[in-house]
């Protein structure tokens, strides 16, 4: 049976807790609205980007001399695995949900033989794979979205990668992140970005293409994909850190709610608990004095 | 025909302008070129320059400068992708300049070819801009 004064303190810390989870949530639901409205905003440009390249690979006679980013190296031996993750924790299953899809993948593809490399975008990835697969983890890069996902950061990552590759160092590039689908639930989604998957064009986005014929191309159709291709693993890269950042606030967000809100159950358990403590010392001590006076 | 067309600018981050135009002359890869409401399908590579949304009387209204992107298009619309895009207006000349040199200086650091290369293009965004600072310094002293 804890003494009241251990009580006393019990409250007092659950409480100040309480105050902090409270506040983590309502920062969180603002950032949450930015990133929303920063995800808003990008989505112009994906879809005019993947508009020009379905309307370019519409137009395009042949495949064979298309650059490797497209092309491929002919094999996938190599894979490599981004996955973003963020630098902070105390947000849910964000984390754990991309670290267990992460060892899911890594394992599904180390069985078919493959050799796997992982590149880790945000602190927490880093700490959840590192004891499992420490030794295929070529670099954390962290962060990347502490101000909100940005643009500068995802071209920079491009440009490595895109060297990477050129390098031979993997032949196929999978994203690894959190879709925002709401507050409450995120999706972990797997993309391929190098090569660049052709299927995944929406066949929808051809109509848009003017009838009667295809685009003019300047200054040719190769040019023009040899330049579109890199901006387009850019836009792809920057697209996962805003879904992956709008989820993080989402995820963080919820999960603080519910921390707020079973730091109330514990404040109302542990008042009761007080109080019946209390009540029962007084009562005692009334017992102790009655029967002293009756004894007298 | 109509007499505008839809044109657009967006960067990854945000749409920058929408709104219907006149005429609009591109820094296209393989020389400017002017686009008009009607014009052929096209699909072009950019290199860094200004755009310059004009009236028919051939009257600048506004200036951007791109670091290179992409435009689409078609007779009834124009979209530039660019990964950035600002007023002219808005870039001061020791920005331009202090960008300039940075480059240089990037450029001297570089060895390696793919580093080169990216100096190299560095180098010309910066010298681009500064071109397009100067062009509207000079085109608004003679407004005065």
């Amino acid at each position: 049976m804890p003494s009241l004064k251990d009580l006393r303190v019990r409250i007092a810390s659950v409480k100040s807790t309480q105050k902090i989870t409270s506040a983590m949530k309502m920062v969180a639901a603002a950032k949450l609205k930015r990133a929303q409205v920063a995800a808003e905003q990008g989505r112009p440009y994906a879809e005019s980007m993947e508009r020009m390249l379905s309307g370019l690979l519409a137009g395009m006679s042949s495949r064979d001399n298309a650059p490797k980013l497209l092309a491929g190296h002919g094999r996938e031996q190599k894979h490599l695995l981004v996955v973003v993750t963020s630098d902070r924790g105390l947000a849910g299953g964000f984390n754990g949900n991309i670290a267990r899809e992460a060892r899911r993948q890594i394992s599904s593809l180390q069985r078919e033989g493959k050799e796997v490399k992982v590149l880790i975008i945000g602190r927490k990835g880093r700490d959840a794979l590192r004891r499992d697969h420490g030794r295929l983890i070529i670099d954390t890069v962290e962060n990347v979205t502490r101000n909100g996902a940005q643009f500068e950061p995802a071209r920079e990552l491009s440009r490595r990668l895109r060297k990477m590759f050129e390098a031979g160092e993997f032949d196929v590039c999978t994203l690894l992140f959190n879709t925002f689908k709401s507050a409450i639930s995120q999706v972990v989604t797997a993309k391929q970005i190098i090569p660049f998957p052709i299927e995944a064009l929406a066949p929808a986005a051809a109509p848009s293409a003017p009838q009667g014929g295809v685009y003019e191309m300047e200054p040719d159709d190769e040019a023009l994909l040899h330049d579109l291709l890199p901006a387009n693993v850019s836009m792809q890269l920057f697209r996962a850190l805003l879904e992956s950042y709008a989820s993080e606030q989402g995820a963080r967000m919820t999960a603080m709610d519910n921390a707020t809100r079973n730091a109330g159950d514990m404040i109302g358990r542990l008042t009761l608990t007080y109080n019946r403590s209390r009540q029962a010392a007084i009562t005692k001590e009334l017992i102790e004095i009655i029967s002293g006076a009756e004894a007298v | 025909m109509a007499d505008t067309f839809q044109f657009e600018i967006v960067t990854p981050a945000k749409p920058i302008l929408a709104e219907s135009a006149e005429l609009v002359i591109v820094p296209g890869a393989a020389g400017d070129f002017g686009v008009l409401p009607g014009h052929a399908a096209l699909l072009s590579t950019l290199r860094p320059g200004t755009i310059e949304i004009r009236e028919k009387s051939l009257k600048v209204l506004q200036r951007f400068f791109i670091e290179g992107g992409f435009a689409e298009v078609t007779p009834e619309r124009c979209t530039i992708l660019a990964e950035e895009a600002r007023p002219v207006a808005e870039i001061s000349r020791d920005d331009a300049e202090a960008r300039l040199k940075r480059a240089h200086d990037a450029l001297m650091l570089s060895n390696t070819l793919g580093v080169r290369t990216e100096a190299e293009r560095d180098v010309r965004a910066a010298e681009a801009m500064l071109a397009a600072v100067d062009a509207y310094e000079s085109g608004t002293q003679r407004g005065h």
